[in-house]
């Protein structure tokens, strides 16, 4: 009975160690199928990298471009900038603005083409204008008005709380308490 | 009874507000050129490159610019509609093909009809920055001294063609 017993707890911890082997090969084929999945996966990260030189034929010229363009809106994803969006209508305009960077116009004439063409919605920062003023200023006026408001209503409250009268025992009932206190802590 | 009131008041006009947003596209950018002259532009015709076509040939008529492409899937719903009115023959629809190939844009007409007066390729884009476009399809009319009275953004409908569009070539002829 014993023998058997025996037996079994070493079949058992024979099968335990085969299932670990076996879970160890098992890890093995996964961390060398992931390892060549992400290989894989960097491939056309590096096709890309090739394209990418092409369009930066100057660098410094597209750094100029990307500052500029980061404070430009994209009309198609209208939360993207202009900068970071792939919208083909963005390509575009960034294509345009390298043009006219590497012909030597300012900044200012190339924002100014944008918004002839594309209105002030172009323009991340917006301008001061008749029709901005609540944009610039409402905040501001809200503020304010709240500001004005909690005033008013803490007035109005200090108003409403009457001021109690102490009757003569109360005052006296009072200074006692309070010259209690006094002589205690001294 | 203030207290009960004003927080009404609020909500209302918050209410008022948030419905009145919920109408309104944020994809409908206002376009600046609107009362400015159309940007000139010489382009190739479309189904005869040879040709070139220019605004200026325009002038003394109201007409419409209609900027396209095979590959816009809007353009395709607004088509049918486009070739109901040319064929009424009340304004010209003069086509800008937009960042497309020709043989595409020429196979499109071919198939669901053809509604321009003629179609100008714009292939790179470029005279869509001038315009600002910014999605196709959009629609300009243009009056007879050059000038951009109207743009549509998105598909003409039946909707904003009778309601918007055709009143307004309707006046636009009127004026000298």
């Amino acid at each position: 009975m014993k023998q058997t017993a025996t037996l079994s707890a070493d079949l058992r911890s024979f099968i335990s160690g085969f299932l670990i082997l076996r879970n160890l090969c098992n890890l093995r084929t996964k961390v060398f199928a992931s390892l060549s999945i992400s290989l894989l996966c960097l491939i056309p990260l590096f096709a890309h990298a090739g394209e990418a030189k092409d369009l930066a034929a100057d660098p410094v010229l597209e750094k100029r471009m990307i500052a500029l363009a980061e404070n430009l809106r994209c009309l198609v994803c209208q939360n993207e900038s202009l900068a970071s969006s792939h919208a083909e209508l963005a390509e575009d305009l960034r294509r345009e603005v390298r043009e006219q960077l590497s012909k030597g116009k300012s900044d200012k004439e190339i924002i100014e083409y944008l918004v002839a063409r594309y209105g002030d919605f172009v323009l991340y920062n917006p301008p001061m204008k008749s029709y901005t003023i609540l944009l610039w200023f409402g905040p501001f006026a809200l503020l304010l008005a709240a500001a004005g408001l909690l005033l008013f209503q803490l007035r109005k409250r200090r108003q409403s709380i009457p001021e109690v009268a102490l009757s003569a025992e109360a005052q006296e009932r009072a200074t006692l308490l309070l010259n209690n206190d006094k002589e205690n802590l001294a | 009874m203030m207290r009960f009131i004003l927080p009404f008041i609020v909500f209302v006009a918050l209410s008022g507000f948030l419905y009145v947003g919920l109408h309104l596209d944020p994809h409908e950018v206002p376009s600046p050129l609107i009362g400015k002259a159309a940007p000139p532009f010489n382009l190739p015709q479309l189904h005869d490159p040879a040709k070139n076509f220019s605004p200026e040939q325009m002038k003394g008529k109201v007409w419409l610019l209609n900027v396209w492409a095979s590959w816009c899937v809007s353009c395709k719903e607004e088509h049918p509609i486009l070739v109901q009115l040319a064929g009424k023959h009340i304004v010209p629809i003069y086509g800008l093909d937009y960042k497309d190939k020709s043989a595409d844009a020429q196979a499109t007409l071919n198939g669901g009809g053809d509604p321009y007066t003629l179609t100008v390729s714009d292939a790179d884009g470029r005279i869509g920055i001038d315009y600002g476009v910014y999605g196709v399809p959009e629609t300009y009319v243009i009056d007879k001294q050059g000038i951009i009275q109207y743009k549509q953004i998105g598909p003409i409908t039946h909707q904003n063609l009778s309601e918007k569009i055709l009143p307004l070539v309707a006046e636009l002829e009127k004026r000298s």
